[in-house]
């Protein structure tokens, strides 16, 4: 996928998400998953707006679910940036943005995470690349591609594109 | 940080005062949330060795303890075997041997948990040793004057009073001084140690010549047992010479802060209505030492970072 493809995967799940949410945007609240969902999360509420201007601003924030893990103390794990919810999650209607979508074992992390900041609504999922392998009961609701990958290989996701390269050993 | 414990800011350095730094603006974020609680440290225990009396360390780690999901022991000097006889060794290794993860020691004499490292396997955080170290203090005076202030470095730093038997200033100064800031110790004689050569510090005994040039003046608490050793005259005297006043906070630049490490003797080192000035951030810096100690549980006991226990500076 080439930075055109990824705007308008982008735009289609915007589309997704107001078609899913008709009539009730102004409670969504748009969560980026540190780090590589972040700027993605930013995209997509960008799309939003422009697509339904009359929703706009809707609240976003990010969030580091690094002492939610299910692996701490089985490898390094450090939380990189500050978690940022600036509002009360309950009655909300959560979309939690990832880049890519794995075994699933983030996404774990990052619902409980979520219960801390509120009881929300509803927690939907949308990820730009689905590689696939899921260890856990976890779908996405919105996906920007499905992406065929094995095990070893690497899933490199931002604004300007996607690219699948070999784990470097 | 690497290594599995904490017993000095010396053994830090600049790179892992930062580290730890930059942790602890995660977790001041976790303490302001609606459930101030991260499950990181599930299935942790964390066992509290405490031969001094403390109630605001050793809260403050419950407390970060706490909020990380490690479960806590606490053993209490005055209800403990020690009263009958028991050797510091016997009593870690019998705590150590009922599964603890972390040790937190305090106690008066410098080197116990350095020592305690030799006999045990699990993690020792010095929480005060004797006049030797208190390092997660100065974590927490450090991470309130980046707060306060921006940064550490390049800023003047007057330590006031009672250097000679303070833990806090020796672990201050080494934590200041490592991320770039100019430290004054500002004492009577009698109250600076013997020997200063090789601390990377000016010393003066006027304090009103220094506070107009300082950004920070950190007041150490006046231990009233020294006027009993003779060190000085008399408490009044003392804060005649060395106390924060209210006309001496008009010496002050606009924008200099005034910290405590608490616990304070109002009308001694400083005056009771310069405690609750707007610039006296003693408050932010308890709430900071919460976030602080947090970060360095978080790093010795969960992130994994150093998978290779080793002892630092051992």
């Amino acid at each position: 996928m080439d930075r055109e493809d990824v705007h308008r995967a982008l735009r289609r799940m915007a589309h997704e998400i107001i078609e899913r949410n008709e009539g009730r945007l102004g409670e969504v609240v748009v969560i980026g998953l540190q780090t590589g969902g972040a700027p993605m999360a930013e995209a997509l509420v960008a799309a939003l707006e422009e697509i339904d201007e009359a929703s706009a601003p809707i609240d976003k924030g990010t969030i580091d679910v690094a002492l939610y893990r299910d692996d701490i103390g089985l490898r390094p794990v450090m939380p990189e940036e500050v978690t940022e919810i600036p509002v009360d999650l309950t009655e909300r209607i959560v979309v939690l943005v990832d880049d890519v979508l794995f075994t699933g074992r983030t996404i774990r992390a990052a619902l409980d995470a979520l219960t801390d900041f509120g009881r929300p609504r509803s927690v939907q999922l949308a990820v730009i690349v689905d590689r696939g392998h899921r260890e856990l009961p976890i779908r996405p609701d919105y996906v920007g591609k499905n992406l065929p990958t094995r095990r070893d290989e690497v899933v490199d996701v931002s604004i300007d594109g996607v690219e699948l390269g070999e784990m470097v050993k | 940080m690497s290594g599995q414990h904490l017993l000095s800011v010396a053994d830090l350095g600049a790179d892992g005062i930062d580290e730890i730094l930059q942790l602890t603006d995660t977790f001041v974020e976790v303490s302001a949330r609606p459930i101030a609680r991260v499950p990181a440290l599930r299935g942790k225990t964390v066992a509290f060795c405490f031969y001094e009396d403390s109630t605001r360390t050793r809260v403050s780690f419950e407390t970060a303890a706490k909020r990380l999901s490690a479960d806590t022991v606490n053993f209490s000097i005055a209800t403990s075997s020690v009263n009958k006889g028991e050797s510091v060794r016997d009593t870690v290794e019998t705590i150590c041997a009922m599964g603890v993860d972390a040790l937190i020691v305090r106690h008066r004499s410098a080197g116990v948990p350095w020592q305690i490292t030799r006999w045990v396997d699990a993690t020792v955080i010095n929480a005060g040793d004797g006049g030797h170290e208190h390092p997660t203090q100065a974590l927490l005076d450090a991470y309130t004057i980046r707060q306060e202030l921006g940064s550490v470095e390049g800023r003047k730093i007057a330590i006031v009073g009672d250097v000679a038997h303070s833990r806090v200033a020796r672990s201050n100064v080494a934590a200041f001084t490592a991320l770039g800031a100019e430290v004054t110790l500002v004492a009577p004689p009698t109250l600076l140690p013997p020997r200063l050569d090789d601390w990377p510090v000016e010393v003066s005994s006027d304090l009103d010549a220094v506070l107009p040039k300082v950004d920070v003046v950190y007041l150490l608490r006046m231990q009233k047992e020294r006027m009993t050793e003779s060190l000085i005259p008399s408490l009044r005297e003392y804060t005649a010479g060395y106390g924060l006043t209210r006309r001496r906070v008009d010496l002050l630049a606009d924008d200099a802060v005034v910290m405590h490490p608490g616990p304070m003797n109002r009308g001694v080192e400083i005056a009771a209505e310069v405690a609750d000035l707007p610039r006296a951030v003693v408050t932010n810096q308890v709430r900071n030492g919460v976030a602080v100690r947090m970060a360095v549980l978080y790093l010795l006991l969960g992130s994994g970072v150093d998978l290779k226990p080793e002892v630092v500076g051992a």
